[in-house]
């Protein structure tokens, strides 16, 4: 083998003898590395916002409800509706298992509008909770008190407010010790809510809390109505001990539920155990074919471009026939010659390769710039596209290139 | 019978068969030729006779249908396309009549191109190159490419890529076949030269009087040796 530092040089030589050529024939690579990284760093980016998203539920909570998050194939309302009604005593024997640090219920309702003098907010929801809601949901009283345990048994009519209502309803005034008119009813505002952000695009910080003991009375719950029996009760928002496996708990919850509801052995649960790793499952369920497909797809372009290097190497080497015999003559081994032919194409290759990762990241910069998409870039994409291109490059060098080497020297040198 | 040590090529009853679709055309007939050290010879014979063949086989481009080849006491004429590579590098130099150097390259990296396929250092390679490029005249053409020189000054260029090997045997196909008399006769004396210098030449001519530089003059017809 002779050094590689002259290889390469010849290669480039010929590239620079070929420039448009060279580059036409790189293109089918360009376009494929390009659609490849771009795509790639997008679905990493989506990938990364969702978990992020969704792990701001919190990994450590699991939530009962009649419903689960996740439901594949049809939906049987009517099944659903028909469970018993998850209530705040469960919350109670809940927080007693070993298990579980605390567990709460928590109602929730849309509000038409909330108004206070001449500002309004609509579509704003209405929650009920206890006093554990904050803590529960890692969330923060920024200004005025939380709720405490009198609030609740009590039934005073209090709320705490989500930063969005208060900088709307309130833009230049404290919200804290105003009444707010729900549902007809008065409601002093005792404390702000930190600011959440958004969930999905979806404002965290506009809604206003009360004690469920309240939430009852003001809003008794429409009768009938399937949608309301199975989405309109309460759910129980469950955190689980410190350094606690959030299966053990679950197993617990479950356990306790079964036995509250009496159910047999064999009869399935009649209620649901959601947490952020179902939602994960589903979004990854979801995704994966999809990402693999569109990769599938972008790798087609690929191949293409392969195709169109094989056959200008096979031009290549027909057109450099004599130079090929030449080299023969004066004592080029079949593999020395193979291994130009081969160096080149992988040259060319990765060359295209090279250009498509500068153009891909460009592209999903530019895609992130002008879209919500959030595209990011790994290392390992990076060496995917090297890799990618350095292997189409041997696959469809190696025909080409053994050709070439196997040309008998005579006739090669005979060649006009 | 010769002293063995003087004989670089013996070819023994060499005969060579092509097959053209179903048809044999027997190029060689048996053939038995010595080379000797500091020999100058001329293969002269009219179109078909098997000179080109005979200089193919000599020159390890083709191996022999039957007979035997030997190269300084070695048998090469059953080696692998690998292993004619390496004997073509290491004992035989070439030129052709179409000059045949590679367009893309300078007359310097013309000449130094043997050597790449015997792992010499580019340094070297270029040191030696520029050596026996000044020896054909040329030291100031040299990073030229062959489509900015003469036909003469490509055939030097030529003839410096066969001696930067130190070749045992040089072999020339037609070496002014595609040269005006004048510069052919300048490119016979430097042949002249090189075989005062001790080195040894092969050529395949039609024309007598290149054919008159040879101190020998191999004559076939019909794939045999009619004249030596």
């Amino acid at each position: 083998m002779t050094d590689i530092v002259s290889k390469l040089t010849l290669s480039f030589q010929t590239f620079r003898s070929h420039r448009l050529r060279s580059f036409l024939t790189m293109l089918g690579i360009i376009i494929g590395v390009t659609t490849v990284i771009a795509i790639l760093s997008l679905i990493e980016g989506l990938n990364r916002t969702v978990a992020e998203q969704v792990q701001s539920i919190g990994s450590d909570l699991i939530f009962l409800q009649k419903f689960s998050w996740v439901q594949t194939g049809h939906r049987d309302l009517d099944k659903l509706a028909g469970r018993p009604d998850l209530l705040p005593d469960d919350a109670e024997a809940i927080t007693k298992l070993s298990s579980v640090e605390i567990a709460i219920p928590q109602i929730s309702r849309q509000l038409q509008k909330l108004k206070y003098k001449n500002n309004e907010v609509s579509n704003s929801s209405i929650a009920g909770s206890d006093e554990n809601y904050s803590s529960v949901n890692n969330y923060a009283v920024e200004s005025g008190r939380d709720f405490s345990r009198d609030d609740i048994l009590h039934r005073r009519a209090v709320g705490i407010i989500g930063s969005y209502i208060a900088t709307n309803l309130f833009p230049d005034e404290t919200a804290v010790g105003k009444d707010l008119h729900l549902n007809g009813h008065r409601v002093k505002i005792i404390g702000v809510f930190k600011e959440k952000g958004t969930f999905f695009g979806n404002s965290l910080d506009d809604y206003i809390l009360i004690p469920y003991t309240v939430f009852e009375k003001f809003f008794p719950r429409p009768r009938g109505s399937l949608w309301s029996r199975v989405y309109g009760g309460y759910s129980i928002s469950i955190k689980a001990k410190d350094g606690m496996k959030i299966e053990e708990t679950i197993d617990q919850v479950r356990e306790l539920m079964r036995r509250r509801h009496g159910l047999g052995f064999d009869e399935d649960d009649d209620f649901e155990l959601n947490t952020q790793q179902i939602l994960m499952d589903l979004y990854q369920s979801i995704t994966n074919v999809g990402f693999i497909a569109i990769i599938a797809i972008a790798a087609i372009s690929l191949v293409v471009g392969g195709i169109g290097i094989m056959n200008i190497m096979l031009v290549s080497v027909a057109e450099r026939t004599r130079e090929i015999g030449i080299r023969k003559a004066v004592g080029a081994s079949n593999n020395n010659i193979l291994a130009q032919f081969l160096i080149e194409s992988i040259v060319l290759a990765l060359v295209g390769g090279l250009i498509g990762i500068v153009f891909g990241m460009l592209l999903a910069w530019l895609i992130s710039a002008v879209s919500p998409l959030k595209a990011s870039v790994s290392f390992w994409m990076i060496l995917l596209g090297f890799g990618f291109s350095a292997s189409v490059g041997i696959f469809f060098g190696i025909y080409p290139a053994r050709r070439a080497a196997s040309l008998n020297p005579i006739e090669a040198l005979r060649y006009e | 019978m010769k002293k063995k040590t003087d004989v670089i090529c013996r070819a023994v009853d060499i005969e060579k068969t092509y097959w053209l679709g179903k048809v044999a055309v027997e190029a060689l007939r048996g053939v038995s030729l010595d080379i000797e050290r500091n020999d100058y010879i001329s293969i002269m014979g009219p179109s078909g006779s098997g000179k080109s063949t005979l200089v193919h086989i000599l020159s390890c481009l083709d191996t022999p249908t039957s007979g035997k080849y030997y190269l300084e006491n070695t048998l090469v004429s059953k080696y692998s396309d690998e292993e004619l590579a390496k004997v073509r590098n290491k004992f035989f130099g070439f030129i052709f009549q179409s000059f045949s150097l590679l367009p893309r390259l300078s007359a310097l990296d013309n000449v130094a191109l043997p050597l790449i396929y015997r792992n010499v250092s580019k340094h070297e390679r270029i040191a030696k190159a520029k050596e026996i490029i000044d020896n054909v005249g040329l030291a100031d053409r040299m990073h030229h490419r062959p489509n900015e020189l003469s036909g003469g000054e490509c055939q030097r260029v030529a003839i410096a890529r066969a001696l930067v090997n130190d070749p045992k045997v040089i072999y020339a196909d037609e070496p002014t076949g595609n040269l005006d008399s004048k510069t052919g006769a300048e490119i016979m004396e430097i042949f002249d030269r090189l075989v005062d210098e001790g080195n040894t030449v092969v050529m395949v001519t039609h024309d007598m009087n290149v054919a008159a530089h040879a101190r020998r003059t191999v004559k076939l017809a019909d794939g045999r040796i009619i004249n030596d």
